[in-house]
């Protein structure tokens, strides 16, 4: 076989994949013309909460629409290992279920790192089961008996206060040690963040991984963020949460005015100061804020009460001008 | 004096040759003959139950991915808001740029260590016997191991190239630099002998005779390890996992900065959502793969079998 | 005669010389040899690399954790306030992976092996052989999506009354790394069954056996090397399988000998805890690179064992 055959076969393979690659550059650099009258380029790195990152992803997709010239990656470390990476200078923003703690404030100060906390949606922690679950209420005590750090429940009917309504292996599902959720939930449920029993199904940052899990488990259980549930409200069930006024269900209104109780949080995001000095960035955190509650609706999230988004805006207005 | 029966000697062997041919062609023991008919039932069974279960792949993600094969899947990238409209894109381009880097690497240096193995290094010596053992070594080691190297070395470490597509190009191609090499020592070896005399005693020298007689010759049985070995970096996943190959890339990659990720690894991230649109997805993603892997591995066989040289 | 005479005496090359020497040092045919050996040193550079990635950090980790609690606790709960570091239940897990797969892999593999070399028609075989090596070809993130999206829920409705818990499973796991493995065992063995010699058949045949017990009496064990080494092989390719365990076992550290239940095998764990960025120096950090080590010390075990199994079928003959 010729030489000349082959290298023909070869130059045309790179001519090939070099025009796929400059044909993409083209389209990206003409909608960058077409878009909003400033041609915001840069790269913007969001790392932490899974149960932020959709609300995220959301608000990036809508937001690379009006500006294709910033590239977003929004990345699920949890909010523990987002806020390490946030701390070491890696992340432009950093995603959060749970408030930030007193240890990652310091990591923060010795890395040099100024940081500004923004809510940006509410969340109703659910408790989910398989909609074939006949158990409607849980009781605060009665998760904590569940998933408290020597609990050895290992069947439905075992639960104080349920006994022999629901025969049905009991089958955990539950975040990882980096999670925000898992912080938010040991602590509000077993007193103690990090204090959990662990002979569960550990599906790390991945709640999708969960929601299967519940769906094909008859006695399944896993708590995670109110959008997967809104996003799966066909195949799973949200348990009402008694936190001592009796049973209220996971909803917008019932976070918003707070009767849902203790799993009703904030969910925040954290971006740096020196990120909030590009203009991209401003413009996205600009962004984020002002249509949270379009995200938020469209996504499944518990938007902001009125006063909340005052209070955003005041906090965007004084950090931008 | 010849009687009219045959001599006696005659006589035994056509019997006993006649025994043979009768317990070999002819009725054999029932016995024995069902014991054969079930071995051979069950052997077909085995091969059958292979053939099946490929067959049952195959089937099944055309049936599944079919719905959701369209150009979209091309054009459009993730979204998590429209997940009947998303697609691949940048996993594909972030696929065919890792690949590219790939092969960039690793046809030179596989090469290149098979040329020398086969042609330079004397096996007696021990450190090329452990440059072997090693390669043997490489070959079978898990694929996850090759991604906590490349955490190690290549995105932190001495190399820090980052969460990149290069640092994914330089893991994979560690990974499949023995395929290569084995692939290559193959073919070099399998150039007869008379072909490099004759050029040595033209006056060739020995870096002539191999770069202009043996390597041309060989050309073909290299280029299908190559192709083997990229149609598995194509399908590879695990090492880029541990990569930080970003699961939510929305633009297209580069392949110095910025995230990435590639055709497989966004088709584990969508197989893991629980919705099932997402699940349509990733099957037909896996159309997608397993259409390529099927044309490029039918393309090194079909290049096998034309351009194999018989000496 | 004539002619030996006249080649002795024929000009030629200097005979005084006791071998062909260039008449220049041919710098550039060293820096060749040097270039390329540059290149095979590479695979020992990598080696090298992978040693290190996985010990550095692994000693760090033996230094809070003892090896004795690491090798023989049975309970798995890194990241928990009061760890545990127990790798039994990755081990068994994984372990059970690998006994499901060979499980299928070993008949269907071997059976497919022995009719091809030995029953098949040429024109069958030359079909068939690609077809299994189309097997080996597909990507295992294919093969983990079947197997959660198809034979997990198969698997359910051919067995309701086990006891299953939950949508993941080991055991259903174990049988599409199953998949996996039949090619391997299928060529490797093809090749060594192929390897042993006519005459042995041959005989046989002449001393009356028919085709199944010269396929079972003679030429299996003849190529028992051979074949141990393409199991072997297969069960390494299994212990290092990340992708389809990841999608369909679960991830439940649990210590289990149930294939019904999900549980956690070491690939899985490292692939989980690994991705993104971790803070390094944390001791559930170096759980990685512990777990890591240990698979990549179970995989060279099995690969030198294969190794040698190969070499010895190949020598006998």
């Amino acid at each position: 076989m010729s030489s000349k055959k082959w290298w023909s076969v070869i130059g045309a393979g790179l001519l090939v994949v070099s025009l796929a690659a400059c044909g993409d550059d083209d389209d990206a650099a003409a909608g960058g013309d077409r878009g909003g009258g400033e041609e915001l380029s840069g790269t913007i790195t969001i790392d932490g909460s899974s149960t932020v990152a959709p609300l995220s992803e959301a608000a990036a997709e809508l937001f690379m629409e009006e500006h294709p010239g910033v590239q977003i990656t929004v990345a699920t470390s949890g909010t523990g290992g987002g806020f390490e990476r946030f701390c070491n200078g890696e992340t432009d923003i950093s995603d959060a279920s749970r408030a930030i703690e007193e240890d990652e404030v310091a990591a923060c100060e010795s890395g040099g790192v100024e940081w500004e906390e923004i809510t940006v949606a509410n969340d109703a922690l659910s408790v989910l089961v398989h909609p074939d679950n006949p158990i409607n209420c849980l009781t605060i005590e009665q998760l904590n008996a569940i998933w408290g750090p020597d609990s050895t429940i290992a069947n439905w009917r075992e639960i104080p206060g349920l006994e022999g309504q629901f025969d049905e292996q009991l089958v955990l599902y539950g975040p990882g040690t980096d999670s925000g959720t898992f912080g938010y939930f040991t602590e509000a449920v077993n007193g103690e963040e990090g204090a959990q029993r662990t002979d569960y199904e550990n599906i790390g940052e991945n709640d999708n991984q969960g929601i299967q899990g519940v769906q094909g488990t008859p006695g399944g259980m896993f708590y995670v963020g109110f959008s997967f549930y809104l996003e799966n409200q066909d195949s799973v069930k949200a348990l009402q949460i008694d936190g001592g006024d009796g049973c209220v269900p996971p909803a917008a209104d019932t976070v918003l005015d707070g009767s849902y109780t203790p799993l009703g949080r904030q969910l925040y995001i954290y971006p740096s100061a020196e990120a909030l000095q590009r203009p991209e960035v401003q413009a996205f955190v600009r962004f984020y804020v002002e249509n949270a509650a379009t995200i938020a609706e469209e996504r499944g999230f518990i938007g902001l009460t009125a006063e909340q988004t005052a209070d955003a805006q005041q906090k965007i207005d004084s950090l931008l001008g | 004096m010849v009687t009219e029966k045959p001599p006696r000697t005659a006589r035994l062997a056509t019997a006993g040759a006649r025994v043979v041919v009768a317990s070999r062609f002819g009725s054999r023991p029932a016995r024995d003959r069902v014991s054969s008919a079930l071995f051979l039932a069950l052997l077909l069974l085995g091969m059958a139950v292979a053939l099946a279960a490929l067959a049952a792949l195959l089937s099944w993600s055309v049936i599944e991915g079919a719905a959701r094969f369209d150009g979209n899947l091309f054009t459009e990238g993730p979204s998590t808001l429209r997940p009947e409209t998303a697609g691949f894109r940048p996993a594909i381009l972030g696929s065919l740029y890792v690949v590219g880097g790939v092969i960039v690497l690793v046809v030179p240096l596989g090469v290149g260590a098979a040329i020398y193995l086969e042609e330079y290094a004397n096996p007696g010596r021990w450190w090329n016997r452990l440059i072997e053992l090693n390669i043997q070594n490489l070959a079978g080691v898990p694929s996850i191991v090759f991604g906590i190297l490349g955490l190690g070395f290549i995105v932190r470490g001495p190399l820090s190239l980052g969460q990149v597509a290069a640092a994914g190009s330089v893991t994979l191609a560690i990974m499949l630099l023995p395929t290569v090499i084995i692939a290559a020592r193959e073919a070099i070896r399998a150039v007869p002998q008379a072909i490099r005399e004759g050029a040595l005693a033209l006056g060739a020298t020995k870096w002539q005779t191999i770069s202009r007689q043996v390597l041309p010759a060989s050309i073909s049985g290299i280029l299908t390890g190559v192709i083997l070995a990229v149609a598995r970096a194509i399908g590879e996943a695990a090492p880029l996992l541990l990569l930080g190959a970003v699961t939510f890339v929305r633009f297209d990659p580069q392949f110095f900065e910025g995230g990435f990720t590639t055709l497989p690894v966004q088709i584990f991230d969508y197989a893991r959502r629980a919705q099932t649109e997402f699940h349509e997805l990733a099957a037909a993603g896996v159309l997608v793969m397993i259409l390529l892997v099927l044309v490029m591995n039918s393309f090194a066989i079909w290049l096998r079998n034309r351009y194999e040289q018989k000496w | 005669m004539t002619v030996t005479r006249l080649a002795a005496t024929s000009p030629g090359p200097d005979r005084t010389r006791s071998r062909l020497v260039a008449a220049s040092p041919r710098y550039g045919e060293r820096l060749i040899v040097g270039l390329l050996g540059l290149c095979g040193l590479v695979a020992v550079a990598a080696t090298v690399a992978i040693v290190l990635a996985l010990a550095l950090p692994a000693v760090d980790f033996f230094r809070e954790v003892s090896p004795v609690e690491f090798l023989t606790g049975r309970t798995w709960s890194a990241g928990f306030t009061d760890a545990e570091y127990g790798v039994l239940p990755l081990v068994v897990a994984t372990l059970q992976v690998v006994c499901w797969s060979l499980l299928v892999g070993i008949p269907v593999g071997l059976l497919s092996a022995i009719y091809l070399s030995e029953y098949a028609p040429e024109r069958l075989r030359r079909l068939v052989k690609p077809l299994l090596e189309m097997l080996a070809g597909i990507p295992t993130v294919a093969i983990g999506l079947f197997g959660f999206l198809f034979l997990i829920p198969l698997a359910k409705d051919l067995l309701p009354f086990a006891p299953w818990t939950g949508t993941y499973s080991i055991g259903v796991a174990g049988v599409a790394v199953g998949l996996l493995t039949v090619p391997i065992i299928a060529s490797v063995s093809d090749d060594a069954i192929r390897a042993v010699p006519r005459s042995l058949r041959e005989g046989a045949y002449a001393l009356g056996a028919n085709k199944l017990r010269v396929s079972t009496r003679v030429v299996f064990p003849a190529a028992i090397s051979g074949i141990v080494a393409s199991i072997v092989l297969a069960a390494s390719r299994a212990v290092g399988e990340t992708m389809v365990v990841l999608l369909i076992a679960g991830a439940n550290p649990k210590l289990t000998f149930n294939p019904f239940d999900s549980a956690l095998p070491m690939t899985a764990y490292i692939g989980s805890t690994a991705t993104g960025e971790i803070a390094a120096g944390t001791v559930q950090y170096n759980t990685i690179f512990a777990v890591g080590s240990l698979l990549f010390v179970m995989t060279l075990a099995m690969n030198l064992l294969a190794i040698r199994l190969v070499r010895r079928f190949r020598q006998v003959y």
